[in-house]
């Protein structure tokens, strides 16, 4: 009988939370996204009207906003992932004794905000900063490149901001390959590249799924790099959304344009996870 | 056997050669050198420019000074909003980890009806746009005239710090030995006395880095806070904020600091686990 009751009781304060806080606030968020304006009311008044076309117009008015938003997101994604690959990589097998220390690194930047660590690449790139001026005075960009304000510097920004996010996974998966079976591979005349496109990538998959989902999901939703590193132009769905939540104070449209990030971002991963063919991922 | 010996010692590897030799099997750490240094490089140039005598805006370089450490909180409101995230840290922390290591418990240690969901639910949080989670909660408040302000943001915060926890928690559940436990009972402990005295310090560990996870998710979140906080600082909004007109560079020392102090924690930590693996 107690074994029965058990998990039940332990859930139940954690869950009783779960739903009061997360579940009820999208499902408000719902009905919020379909809600008017009050004719002859307040800014910020609404009514209850089950206006589906919100979705129509808050999508056809910020198309933009939403193609950059993922081509962004996904264009941060593949770069970390070719830099945490390499990097997971030599965490895994090549640093011997300082394998602990390497790792407490990759998460130390952390430590930092990662507004502050925003701000200073923007100094960095920014027209103050020595790199410009260098890369100028070398002819690597013209004279009238900027590097700050561009989409440039938002991709990066996002890429730097989610390494550790990619890097920590794909090493845990990594770290967990016995070294034997890529020796086993070179005994069986496999050269490096076919080692690694045969045996330690796929052995490394858990990692990379795990990696790419936690880089792309924030990455998508993100405005603060954009906000902080770009331009006008460059604004991405989270800038819409939180200008038309403080600045507009136009709920609904806030939460339709919320509701269709969260539901593109949950069709492409699951489409994702299929493909990349793991069940196990948390 | 002398000729062997001979073809060992004599080849003479031109130095072009050997050099190139050497970066080839050295190629996969000097490209880790290489990323450690992006990683590092806003790191850097945040610690330098904490000892710039820059005034209000601390954009260019105009010298050096120890001030800004010396007046940690010079800067009007800088300290208050590190009040702020400190507390907020520490409360979410707090209802997080038990919350979070409650259902870690449930779903590593039991079999029952709805497992599966609750492992959704757990990784829910995790799939949502930060955004869209601060919204959401914001206009449930919103609808139940509760004004954004301290608690909301604590409770955004352990919201989003749940599913941390579970995670953490419940990987160090699954790595223990379960013989441990069966030798307990054998020895006539009881289901109390077995979880008290074996399993709880066993999974310790896995508790203690989830509600430093957590601690470090709260203090450095920004989009969750900001949609929820009203007119509360915490240190990340008062950085977004300050970004406009420039940061004082007291944000730089604090930011600093903290990176110091968290590095110091963890390698003390470490250090103190190896002694105990010995």
């Amino acid at each position: 009988m107690g074994k029965n009751r058990t998990p039940y009781l332990l859930l139940l304060p954690g869950f009783g939370f779960l739903f009061t806080f997360f579940i009820l606030p999208i499902i408000n968020l719902a009905q919020t996204s379909t809600q008017t304006r009050v004719s002859g009311g307040d800014t910020g008044q609404y009514e209850q009207t089950l206006r589906f076309a919100n979705y129509v117009d808050a999508f056809v008015d910020n198309k933009e906003q939403f193609g950059r938003s993922f081509l962004y997101a996904i264009i941060a994604t593949v770069l970390a992932l070719a830099i945490a690959y390499p990097l997971a990589y030599a965490i895994a097998f090549k640093s011997g004794k300082y394998k602990n220390l390497l790792l407490v690194l990759v998460v130390a930047p952390f430590f930092t905000s990662f507004l502050l660590r925003t701000i200073a690449w923007k100094q960095i790139l920014g027209e103050e900063g020595f790199l410009v001026p260098t890369l100028r005075s070398l002819g690597i960009i013209s004279q009238s490149t900027t590097l700050t304000s561009t989409s440039f510097a938002v991709v990066m920004g996002m890429t730097y901001n989610f390494l550790p996010f990619m890097t920590l996974p794909l090493y845990a998966s990594i770290d967990r390959i016995d070294p034997r079976t890529l020796e086993a591979s070179g005994d069986l005349y496999a050269n490096g590249l076919t080692t690694f496109r045969r045996v330690t990538l796929p052995l490394s998959m858990p990692g990379v799924v795990a990696g790419t989902l936690l880089t792309f999901i924030p990455a998508a939703g993100d405005y603060v790099n954009a906000a902080i590193l770009g331009n006008p132009n460059t604004k991405m769905l989270g800038n819409v959304i939180e200008s038309r939540y403080f600045k507009i104070v136009d709920y609904p449209t806030a939460a339709a344009l919320s509701f269709t990030l969260m539901a593109a971002i949950l069709i492409l991963v699951t489409l994702y996870i299929r493909k990349a063919g793991t069940e196990e991922l948390v | 056997m002398t000729q062997k010996l001979k073809d060992a010692t004599i080849p003479t590897i031109p130095i072009g050669a050997r050099i190139q030799r050497w970066i080839g099997r050295n190629l996969i750490r000097i490209y880790a050198i290489f990323a450690f240094t992006y990683l590092f490089i806003p790191v850097a140039y945040t610690f330098a420019f904490s000892f710039n005598d820059s005034g209000k805006s601390n954009l260019i370089w105009k010298g050096f000074t120890l001030g800004n450490w010396q007046n940690p909180c010079g800067a009007p409101e800088v300290c208050s909003a590190l009040g702020n995230s400190i507390k907020i840290g520490f409360l979410a922390t707090f209802f997080a980890t038990i919350l979070g290591t409650m259902i870690a418990f449930a779903i590593g240690r039991h079999k029952f009806r709805g497992r599966s969901t609750s492992n959704l639910l757990i990784f829910l949080p995790m799939a949502t746009p930060e955004i869209v989670m601060g919204a959401s909660l914001l206009s449930l408040f919103l609808v139940f005239k509760i004004n954004p302000g301290f608690w909301p943001t604590v409770i955004a915060h352990i919201v989003f710090c749940i599913s941390f926890v579970v995670v953490t928690v419940k990987a160090r559940i699954a790595s223990l030995d379960p013989r441990l436990e069966q030798a307990a009972m054998d020895l006539y402990a009881n289901e109390f006395e077995t979880f008290r005295r074996v399993t709880l310090p066993l999974v310790a560990p896995g508790i203690a880095g989830a509600a430093l996870l957590a601690f470090s998710l709260s203090f450095d979140d920004f989009i969750i806070t900001n949609f929820n906080s009203g007119t509360l600082t915490t240190f990340p909004k008062f950085i977004y904020v300050s970004a406009a007109r420039g940061i004082p560079a007291q944000a730089n020392v604090i930011g600093s600091a903290m990176f110091f102090l968290a590095l110091t924690l963890v390698i003390v930590g470490q250090l103190v686990n190896r002694r105990k693996v010995r």
